[in-house]
């Protein structure tokens, strides 16, 4: 399976180097080499115990190595789910940045540089070097290796010391092609010291093609800043979307990651957070619902290397029909990470006796002044209340998506932008009752 | 307005209603008293419609129609309410929410328009003075983190909004100091007209102090074996169950 993509690399890494900043290309053999080693992770290694890539890696996708630009306007194929947040709106379609000229974009506040990482990478390219590889290139990950190789663009973003930015920041990946396509991005996000920052993150396709996009993510969040990232996955059965999710924190930094997925087809999320500074907080949540065949594999990992840090990890999942969900919760707690505060919960709902999920906390602690708890629940729907709320004339359709809604509830308080945190509640309401089984703006589903 | 004949039901294969009969017309106030196991809330959940209990034989008419062929919900629109014993906690359904779902169900039944926010808030405040309940329960989750006490005012209050011809109250009384007891009790009497009607589910007599019934009826084994006047409750009170078994088991 991997062996048509080494081939690919050793006939054309001279076009995919020729195309790409010397920046990123400086690590590219190294992270061929891992590949050619690793090759794509298989269900036999126990951190993709959950994911089996066999039937999505077997089709025979499309790459864009010679950087042909897509015949696409992403302002006319994309109308946004979430309209009303008036951020700055970025686009990387399939694994290229797209070159916008919105012009709420212009007001950006100075010093703040947002773009396509291939060109700050050439103008910047001190910037970009100081951190571009350093959270990657120290995993042994089949995927993260495989980006390394072929990734050549992304999206960037650095934010100067104290500078806040007003408005969050929207990135919409869009995939579109008349054939099987295969996207690999790499992001960059850099937050200097008491700088603050938003970001959305939108998944989406819009052709009825077969794709996977595999995405890696580095965020390098400085002393006193605080960043948000919000993931947010809208895309269509045929879709495989494989996203690592790297952010390292200084000290006193706080973090919010939450990973939304709403409507796909097999999806992994990578999370992992290193809390190398003392009293940092991160909060990490994410929400899933699926049915069908849908398949979402979130793996966390939280590392907290100094002492007195607190993380709290909130997952949630509703599954139905034959939708397989894995979560895997990894905490890992070093010797003198004294005075650490960690608490992990995951709890499911299967609504069908086909659903399954799995779940997986994963505890290593080695400091032994700690307070660190997990929780994992799987179960259905709670009876007594449904009862309750039929018995005062809600119906028993109601009584379930108001049960269900309240399920995630919890995911949906932890996002801090008013006007997001109320489209999701909307969107998750469509979907629970069933009217967002396709993707608002891009393909019918089967 | 109801007629229950004949009516049998077992949970989980174990009889306990045993051929129960019960007439109430518009207007009453009917207790239901009786010893542990006797029935009692085996009664309420059957007329409601708690699917873990089984009818094995019987009909219950309300207002002609076949209550027992009734789904809980289409129950409520009809217009029975149960109070329950143990009101049950929905973590994050917010009491507005899941009154302003049970209002507009109730409303499009009747053919209304759903009410607007306005008119809908301020029929949950004149409700919630009705209970004296604390503004804050309102904007919490159903029943999430209540008292005992907040519970079965919630209960009253939920009640008040939906306007029910039948009322079930199942041991509203049970775990209530005599303050909470005293409200709920003038709640439930504030909300008494010449059309509706309730069956007064109680251990003790004590609540019958507060709201004063026109029948008395003791149910013991699953059917009711004695009727009376307010005054049987006090010689309950008094004498205890004994006697009735006895009377019962000697036949």
């Amino acid at each position: 399976m991997e062996q048509q993509y080494i081939d690919l690399y050793k006939q054309h890494h001279e076009s995919i180097k020729k195309h790409s900043a010397a920046v990123m290309n400086e690590l590219r053999d190294a992270a061929f080499a891992l590949f050619e080693e690793l090759h794509f992770p298989t269900i036999e290694l126990e951190n993709y115990k959950y994911t089996d890539l066999t039937s999505a890696l077997s089709v025979d996708y499309g790459l864009n190595i010679n950087r042909i630009p897509m015949p696409v306007n992403p302002y006319e194929v994309f109308t946004c789910d979430v309209p009303g947040i008036h951020s700055y709106l970025y686009f990387v379609v399939n694994d290229a940045f797209y070159p916008v000229n919105d012009i709420r974009n212009k007001t950006l506040p100075e010093g703040v540089i947002i773009g396509s990482l291939n060109q700050i990478a050439e103008s910047h390219p001190e910037l970009v070097k100081q951190y571009f590889g350093k959270l990657t290139s120290n995993k042994n990950d089949g995927l993260i290796a495989f980006n390394g190789a072929f990734a050549q663009d992304g999206f960037f973003m650095y934010v100067p010391k104290n500078v806040v930015l007003d408005k969050p920041v929207q990135l919409v990946n869009i995939m579109r092609s008349d054939v099987d396509s295969m996207a690999n991005s790499h992001n960059l996000i850099i937050l200097e010291e008491g700088s603050k920052a938003q970001l959305l993150v939108c998944d989406h396709t819009v052709d009825e093609v077969r794709f996977l996009s595999n995405r890696v993510t580095e965020v390098f969040v400085g002393q006193n800043a605080i960043y948000e990232h919000y993931k947010l996955e809208n895309t269509h059965t045929k879709t495989t979307n494989l996203s690592t999710l790297l952010i390292d924190q200084q000290e006193s930094s706080n973090v919010l990651a939450n990973v939304i997925t709403l409507h796909n087809g097999q999806t992994r999320n990578t999370i992992e957070i290193d809390l190398d500074g003392e009293n940092c907080e991160s909060l990490l949540c994410g929400m899933v619902i699926a049915d069908k065949n849908q398949l979402v594999d979130n793996f966390t990992s939280i590392i907290h290397n100094k002492p007195n840090c607190q993380s709290r990890e909130l997952f949630k999942y509703v599954l139905d029909d034959s939708s397989k969900g894995g979560f895997t919760g990894k905490l890992f707690v070093a010797k003198d990470a004294q005075k650490t505060a960690a608490f992990q919960t995951n709890r499911n709902i299967l609504l069908s006796k086909t659903a399954k999920m799995r779940t997986k906390p994963q505890l290593e602690i080695y400091a032994d002044d700690v307070k660190c708890s997990h929780g994992a629940t799987i179960g259905s729907l709670d009876e007594s209340a449904k009862f309750y709320m039929q018995s005062r004339g809600i119906s028993e359709n109601e009584a379930r998506l108001l049960l269900m809604f309240a399920f995630t509830n919890d995911v949906i308080e932890n996002i801090r932008i008013p006007a997001l945190q109320d489209r999701i509640k909307m969107l998750v309401e469509k979907r629970l009752r069933g009217e967002l089984s396709k993707c608002e703006g891009c393909v019918i589903c089967q | 307005m109801l007629e229950i004949k004949n009516l049998h039901a077992n949970i989980n294969g174990k009889e306990i209603l045993k051929g129960l009969n019960l007439t109430v017309r518009p207007g009453e106030i009917h207790a239901i008293m009786g010893p542990n196991g006797a029935g009692k809330s085996t009664l309420a959940s059957v007329l409601t419609g708690n699917p873990a209990f089984t009818v094995s034989a019987g009909e219950v008419n309300f207002y002609g129609k076949k209550l027992l062929e009734l789904s809980p919900e289409a129950r409520s629109r009809e217009g029975v309410f149960l109070s329950f014993q143990y009101p049950v906690e929905i973590p994050g359904v917010s009491m507005v929410n899941f009154m302003r779902s049970a209002l507009n169900e109730h409303r499009k039944y009747k053919n209304l328009e759903p009410l607007s926010a306005t008119d809908f808030l301020r029929t949950m405040r004149e409700k919630k003075e009705l209970v004296e309940m604390d503004n804050k329960l309102a904007n919490r989750s159903v029943n999430e983190g209540f008292s005992g006490g907040e519970k079965k005012r919630n209960e009253i209050f939920q009640m008040a909004m939906l306007d029910p011809r039948l009322s079930i109250l199942d041991e509203t009384d049970s775990g209530l100091d005599i303050d909470a007891l005293r409200i709920v009790a003038n709640g439930v009497n504030k909300l008494k007209t010449a059309d509706n009607a309730s069956i007064v589910i109680t251990h003790y007599q004590r609540l019958l102090d507060y709201i004063v019934p026109d029948f008395v009826h003791v149910l013991y084994n699953g059917q009711i074996v004695k009727t009376g006047g307010k005054e049987l409750a006090l010689e309950l009170e008094e004498k205890g169950y004994d006697w009735i078994k006895k009377e019962v088991d000697g036949e």
